[in-house]
């Protein structure tokens, strides 16, 4: 259970194959104790019904063909909706099917995040962070006034950052290879896409920021027109020979973000 | 879209807190910073004395700033605006607008006072060994 910390609330759960991480800087309220409680309690809801994992989930359910989206409840219904709003903003370079399976769970973990933190908002946190195993969701700052700071890993050096991203309402989204190896598939061919090292794409909702992130890793070396293309986001990406580049948009940066070796 | 984003960056009072740091007692910074263990395994001789750390007045163009920076165990746990502009309504209201910004160094993490890490999506286990995972062990 989350507990009560003098300067706001942090907590972290394990759900979803991953791990998502809470840091509220406002004081610690009873309110915000629960509303934390109930946003990590559907965090397990959300793996219950979309975790393609799950037997039982509404998504294995739909992928074996025993329902129909019809028959599904309204959020099973939303994140199909978003999917296909997903697919034709990427021009099909995101995909909630791999291998010819119904998964989506490459745009619920965003949209888990996000509405967690709608959650959190909605119960009168201003300062939040929600990181859902690496994708991330803030509001508010750090201090009134102290924009969030979030490192970027870099996907080729542990333990090292290949920037700091700042700021008060983004989205921050990262796909690459560095723990689970080439798991991300290039929808046109099914094989694995042999994308940047990393690429971080920043928005306002983490739901379609980390689709786009998958989308553009997927497309390799056609992102960065893409990512320069696409209105109300800026990216960042590091290439597997340690080089990095970044969309126009990202201000004060006339100097190579990565030097050395 | 990308006009007005670009616009507003321009005169954003946004600040990068990415100061040197200077400790108030003489027990000095080492010169590199030991790197983090994943197993979290402890190098007391390495790493620099708990306390508070104030930095210089670093003038910007938008006025002046000032941090000080709270080390314990190693880890930095909290940073201090003791100084930001803040006189100007306008940088005020631009400051509540979502405009992200890059700091340009390749950073190690005892270097960059940060609050969150994005990266490739860690499995359960693999967040153990995470940045992430540090930053949380250090706010909790």
């Amino acid at each position: 259970m989350p507990e009560r910390q003098r300067a706001g609330l942090r907590h972290v759960e394990h759900v979803m194959g991953t791990v998502f991480s809470f840091d509220v800087r406002d004081p610690a309220t009873p309110a915000l104790e629960t509303a934390l409680g109930d946003a990590v309690a559907w965090l397990h809801h959300v793996d219950r019904v979309f975790s393609p994992y799950r037997p039982d989930s509404a998504v294995s359910r739909l992928a074996r063909g025993t329902v129909r989206p019809d028959d599904c409840s309204a959020e099973v219904r939303e994140v199909l909706d978003l999917c296909e709003a997903a697919r034709h903003a990427t021009d099909g370079w995101f995909s909630p099917v791999a291998g010819g399976v119904l998964d989506p769970s490459g745009l619920v973990k965003g949209w888990a995040v996000e509405r967690a933190a709608q959650r959190l908002r909605a119960a009168g946190a201003r300062h939040v962070c929600v990181n859902g195993g690496g994708d991330l969701r803030f509001s508010g700052g750090t201090a009134p006034g102290v924009p969030w700071r979030i490192g970027l890993a870099h996907p080729l050096r542990p333990d090292t950052l290949c920037a700091v991203v700042t700021g008060h309402d983004l989205a921050v989204a990262t796909s690459g290879t560095a723990e689970r190896g080439a798991h991300i598939l290039d929808p046109h061919t099914g094989a694995p896409a042999h994308g940047p090292a990393a690429v971080t794409v920043v928005g306002r909702s983490l739901t379609m920021t980390d689709a786009y992130a998958t989308a553009a890793f997927a497309m390799g070396a056609k992102a960065a027109d893409w990512l320069e293309s696409l209105p109300g986001h800026e990216a960042l990406a590091v290439t597997a020979d340690g080089g990095c580049w970044h969309t126009t948009g990202f201000p004060d940066c006339g100097t190579p973000l990565i030097t050395g070796s | 879209m990308r006009r007005a984003v670009l616009t507003t960056a321009s005169t954003s009072a946004l600040v990068v807190l990415l100061l040197s740091l200077k400790p108030h007692h003489p027990a000095a910074l080492p010169a590199a910073a030991p790197e983090p263990s994943p197993t979290g395994t402890r190098h007391p001789g390495a790493r620099p004395a708990d306390g508070t750390y104030t930095g210089s007045p670093i003038p910007t163009r938008y006025g002046t700033v000032q941090v000080a920076a709270t080390l314990k165990g190693g880890r930095l746990t909290a940073v201090k605006v003791l100084q930001v502009p803040s006189d100007n309504g306008r940088d005020q209201e631009i400051a509540g607008y979502a405009v992200p910004r890059l700091t340009q160094e390749a950073l190690s993490v005892h270097g960059a006072a940060i609050d969150a890490v994005s990266g490739a999506s860690y499995t359960s286990a693999g967040y153990i060994q995470s940045l992430q995972s540090a930053l949380d062990r250090a706010g909790a």
